[in-house]
Order: structure tokens, then C-alpha cells, then sequence
């Protein structure tokens, strides 16, 4: 399509038009990057320089260090240790859940199947934020029955996160199954290979972009979860990263710098995870409905 | 597509022509299938949904007990409160702004990063970081920038003339606060919502372009007259879907205002949010949530109307 463009437009003009775009460009890409290279000043600036008036554009010197005596500072590795384990495990579980589900819903019409996807269809509009007075109490209750699952413990986060992502992974899951032809798989068994052997060589190969795309996904929004974890971890060694930095907004200061070291460090990793899965996410989020 | 009144059994139903191998495993139909997803939904999702629902018409204690049936008494203390009819149109205010300010700059951003123009993969990478990062972690920078003393903003926008003095105190001030506050879920709102518009034009057609300027048509035709219709579907989903995460949205106010001073930057969110864990009031929290799902639920069932969901 671009290609197309380029070819059809004339020779005259694209330069300076591109020459402007590419000027528009660069304005947006600041915008949308100015708070997060003001983070990452503020996170290299020296602890007595914060607090100038007025405000400084850059500080005298680059305090490197800051990256490094943020761990002792701050309980970071408590709160990394936090937000990795309620992540991943809360990403294990949807694929443990949402791919049988999707594999079964992609090939077989199954009596309840449009219900099964109103179902999932509707947990992905509903946000835990609306619920979380009741997931609350939910897990206040279990807690009486089955402390190791109320609340403050890292399986009620698990639960509620796997939950709540399980609907985007479902539905990307379904769609790249569809798109599997029935043949491939019975031309497989019709070589001998077990009904496993099909979906391990077979199936689960051709659909690993949907399940790549459903485990960043899924990790990124675990590991960036944060009305759930600040209402079910109470206790400060089960805080995840997102719950931990505002404790660093103490009632008489704040350790900015710390904080936005604290948050460059949880953020980047998850753009790059992000920017890999781009390609395939817009089709996940809008259920498909985008032909 | 088939309606699913076949037995269990019968697998070998419509599409997939041919039933799988299947071998000794006795059948269970979906059940091993689609089990675990089904309980995780129930246990998660609805029973939270139906715990709240109970919660609102119960008499709850500040320790959390349950006293008791008290019939719509939690709805009558939080529909008393002087201070709601002005969190509910502020929440009125918050989500309409919002929304319809990021759908219209979004259209503006998707037709750009639709254009062809060196530098337009890190462009659209740059747009992905609000996207991919933390919202409260976000929103925190912004706090810090909008300091009343040691902000940069206060700082730019001196330098640029526009203040003159070096202490505003922006989210102190709640007629100022509650517009950041809108400008900052702006900005978390546009990176999903330009990707969205971006996959809608990216589905129509060049050669519908190419055959109206065979007809003479010029750039701004095209764009009203074949664009915008066929972007429809892109805007609706793109509509509803941002409605829904900008009403539920708790981290932005939470993280710069925490809905103050007072309750004068507090939406039905986070006015939700305070009444069950800071004035232990977890009945009438129940009932806003009840008022605040009830809305959320209109929105769903908007978005099922539009969406062509039946085609997975």
C-alpha cells in the first residue's frame, strides 16, 4: 500500500510533504515521550537538587548512583520480587486455562459455545476496578475458609489477575486456531501421530504468534495491575512495583528520584515487550470486530 | 453462523469437516475443555459481581461484619450525600471530555502514522510507551511536573510567559486539578485509541481512493465521504471500548489528587474506592459500585450491539 503511494504520487512534492511529516512526527513522538524523559532526569538528579525554585530543565551533574543506591534505599528487590511472581504466575495460569479453551471454541460448535463467548466477551469490558468491593470481600470470605488464598497473600493476585486477562487471550487464542486449517491436523494423524503429537507439532507452532501475543499481554497487565494489588496486598513485603512506589510519597517528602528510577526500571522492559508484540494487538483488544 | 443445538457429542458439526482422531478418553464434551476457564469467570468475575449486589442491601459494620438485610438503606445514605450530585456530574464531565477529545486527536494521529515518512516506525513506537507503561506510574511523573514549587511545568510555561509566577499550585487548586487530571487521561487514552483507528484505515481499500480521484474527488472529499463512513465500525469500537476504561479509570485521580482536595476532583470511582476503605462505609461503597456497574453494563451491552462478535 505505502509502496503504492510513494509510486503513484509524482516526484515534485513528496519531499517536502514527507519532510513535514517527518517534522510532525518527531513533535508527537516528544509529546508522547516528554513525561518519561523528565522521569528518567529526575532519577539521575542529585538528591539536594530536587527541591529548586524554580525548577531546573537538567541538574548540575548526573547522579548515576541513583540507580544503585536505590535498592538499598528502598525494599525495590522485595517489590520486583512482588510484581514477577504475581506476573508470571498470573500468565501461566490464563495459558493453562485459556488454551484448551480457545483450541476446543476454534473447532468444534459446541452446545453453549456463543454463551461461552458472551461470556468471555463481557469479562473483558468489565475492568476489576468496578469489582474490586466485591473481590474484596470475596476473598475476605475464602480467607476465613482457606488462608492461604484471602486476601494479602500472593495467590488472591494470581487469581484475580489471571481472571481478568483470561477474556484478550481467549479471543486472540480462538481467532489463530481458526485460521489453522482441520486438513493439517488430519493429514498429521493420518501419519501416525497421536492426537498430542498433532497439537505439539502441528497446531501449537502455527498459532505461536497468538500465544505470544497472549502471554506479554497478559504478563504486561499483571505486572502493571494496581487497584487490585492496593486493595488484596496489604502487607508492604507482598506490595508489587506498582503498589511499592507510592509508598515513596512519604507525608513530609518524597524521594522523586528514587521513585522514577524505581518506575524506569519497571517500565522499560514492558515497552520492549510491547513494541514486539505490537503487530497482533489491536486485533486482540477489539474482539476481533475489526475486519 | 450455526446455532449450537447439537449434543456434546456430535462434533463433527458445520465447519471443521471431519471429526478429529479421538481415541479411548471417554467423551465429556467441552466440559475438560472449557471448564477451567468457566470456573476461573464464575469465581472471579461473577461471584464478585453477585458478593457486591448482597453487599448493597446489607447492613455492614466499619469492621467489615455483616449485620443484616437493610433494604435499600445504603442507596438512600449515598444518594443523601451533598457531595454526590457533584461527583456524578464531574464523572459526566470526565468521561465525555475525555473521550471525545482523544477520538478526535486520534484521528489526527492515526492519519498520520498512516502517511508514509522516514522515522514513522520509531514515531509509532514512541506513541506505544504511555500505552505499555504503568498508568499510576505515569500519572505520578505527571504529578511531579505539575508541583506547585518544584514542577517543570510551572517552569515552561513561565518561560514561555504564559504564568508569572514560579508557584502555581496546579492539582491544589480544584478548578485547575480536575483539567490536568482530564489532560492526563487524554494522554494515556490516545495510544490505544490512534492503534485502533489506525487498524480501521489500514482495512480500506486504496483502490476506493484511486477511483474517486479518477472522479475528480479532492483530499478533503475522500476523507469525509469514504474515510469516515468506512472508519465507523473503528470509531464506535474505539468509542465505547474508551468509555468503559475512562469511567472505571482509578489510578490517574488516585495518584495525583487522590480525589481532593475534599471530594472535588472524586468521580464515581474513586468515590466508590474511598467509602469502602478510607470511611469504612463498605455498604454505601456497595451501592456506588452497584450505580457504577449498572452504568458499565449499559456501555457492554452498546458495545455488543456494534461489535461483530458471533464471528469468532
Amino acid at each position: 500500500m505505502t509502496t503504492m503511494r510513494s509510486a503513484g504520487a509524482g516526484v515534485r512534492a513528496p519531499s517536502i510533504k514527507k519532510a513535514l511529516l517527518t517534522g510532525l512526527g518527531v513533535l508527537v513522538a516528544f509529546f508522547f515521550m516528554a513525561p518519561y524523559i523528565q522521569m528518567l532526569i529526575t532519577a539521575l538528579t542529585p538528591g539536594s537538587e530536587l527541591y529548586s525554585v524554580p525548577a531546573q530543565y537538567l541538574p548540575s551533574r548526573l547522579e548515576f548512583s541513583n540507580f544503585i543506591t536505590v535498592w538499598e534505599e528502598a525494599p525495590l528487590w522485595g517489590y520486583l520480587r512482588s510484581s514477577l511472581i504475581i506476573a508470571v504466575f498470573a500468565t501461566i495460569l490464563v495459558l493453562i486455562v485459556a488454551l484448551p479453551a480457545a483450541y476446543y471454541t476454534a473447532r468444534y460448535r459446541y452446545r453453549g459455545r456463543l454463551v461461552f463467548l458472551l461470556l468471555v466477551l463481557i469479562t473483558q469490558m468489565f475492568a476489576p476496578t468496578a469489582l474490586v468491593i466485591g473481590i474484596y470481600r470475596e476473598f475476605v470470605t475464602i480467607g476465613d475458609v482457606f488462608p492461604a488464598a484471602g486476601v494479602n497473600t500472593y495467590l488472591s493476585l494470581i487469581i484475580v489477575n489471571a481472571a481478568f486477562n483470561l477474556a484478550f487471550s481467549t479471543w486472540i487464542m480462538v481467532a489463530y486456531f481458526s485460521t489453522i486449517p482441520v486438513e493439517l491436523e488430519e493429514a498429521a494423524s493420518i501419519d501416525g501421530a497421536s492426537r498430542l503429537g498433532v497439537l505439539r507439532r502441528v497446531t501449537l507452532p502455527l498459532a505461536l504468534p497468538g500465544i505470544i501475543t497472549a502471554t506479554i499481554f497478559t504478563f504486561i497487565a499483571a505486572w502493571n495491575e494496581f487497584v487490585v494489588a492496593l486493595t488484596l496486598a496489604q502487607s508492604p513485603d507482598i506490595h508489587p512495583l506498582t503498589v511499592g512506589v507510592t509508598t515513596f510519597i512519604g507525608q513530609y517528602r518524597v524521594e522523586w528520584q528514587y521513585l522514577f528510577t524505581s518506575s524506569l526500571i519497571a517500565i522499560v522492559p514492558v515497552v520492549i515487550l510491547f513494541i514486539v508484540i505490537e503487530k497482533w494487538l489491536v486485533g486482540g483488544l477489539t474482539a476481533g470486530s475489526i475486519k | 453462523m450455526t446455532e449450537a443445538t447439537r449434543t456434546p457429542t456430535d462434533t463433527s458439526a458445520p465447519r471443521p469437516k471431519a471429526t478429529p482422531p479421538r481415541r479411548r478418553l471417554p467423551d465429556l464434551g467441552p466440559l475438560p475443555w472449557i471448564g477451567p476457564a468457566l470456573l476461573l469467570i464464575i469465581g472471579v468475575v461473577l461471584w464478585p459481581a453477585f458478593e457486591m449486589l448482597r453487599t448493597s442491601v446489607m447492613e455492614i459494620s466499619v469492621s467489615g461484619l455483616a449485620r443484616g438485610f437493610t433494604g435499600l438503606s445504603n442507596f438512600e445514605r449515598l444518594f443523601g450525600d451533598p457531595d454526590l450530585p457533584g461527583i456524578m456530574t464531574r464523572t459526566l464531565v470526565w468521561v465525555l471530555v475525555v473521550v471525545s477529545v482523544t477520538i478526535f486527536i486520534s484521528l489526527g494521529l492515526a492519519s498520520l502514522l498512516n502517511a508514509a515518512f522516514p522515522g514513522r516506525r520509531l514515531v509509532r513506537w514512541a506513541l506505544i510507551i504511555p500505552w505499555a507503561a504503568s498508568v499510576v506510574m505515569t500519572a505520578t511523573v505527571w504529578r511531579w511536573m505539575l508541583d506547585g514549587f518544584y514542577g517543570i511545568i510551572n517552569r515552561i510555561l513561565f518561560d514561555l510567559g504564559l504564568i508569572d509566577s514560579f508557584v502555581n499550585d496546579w492539582l491544589g487548586d480544584p478548578g485547575v486539578a480536575f483539567y490536568w487530571l482530564m489532560f492526563v487521561a487524554i494522554f494515556v487514552s490516545l495510544p490505544f485509541t490512534t492503534y485502533v483507528l489506525l487498524a480501521g484505515l489500514q482495512s480500506i481499500p486504496q483502490d476506493i481512493y484511486e477511483a474517486a480521484r479518477v472522479d475528480g474527488a479532492t483530499g478533503r472529499h475522500s476523507y469525509r465521504y469514504i474515510t469516515l463512513p468506512l472508519l465507523r465500525p473503528a470509531l464506535l469500537v474505539a468509542s465505547i471500548i474508551n468509555m468503559i476504561n475512562v469511567f472505571n479509570s482509578f489510578p490517574i485521580i488516585w495518584a495525583m489528587t487522590k480525589g481532593g482536595p475534599g471530594s472535588l476532583t472524586d468521580t464515581t470511582t474513586t468515590h466508590m474506592y474511598k467509602l469502602a476503605f478510607q470511611l469504612l462505609d463498605v455498604g454505601q461503597s456497595a451501592a456506588m459500585a452497584v450505580v457504577n456497574f449498572s452504568v458499565i453494563l449499559v456501555f457492554v451491552l452498546l458495545y455488543l450491539r456494534v461489535v461483530d462478535w458471533r464471528r469468532a
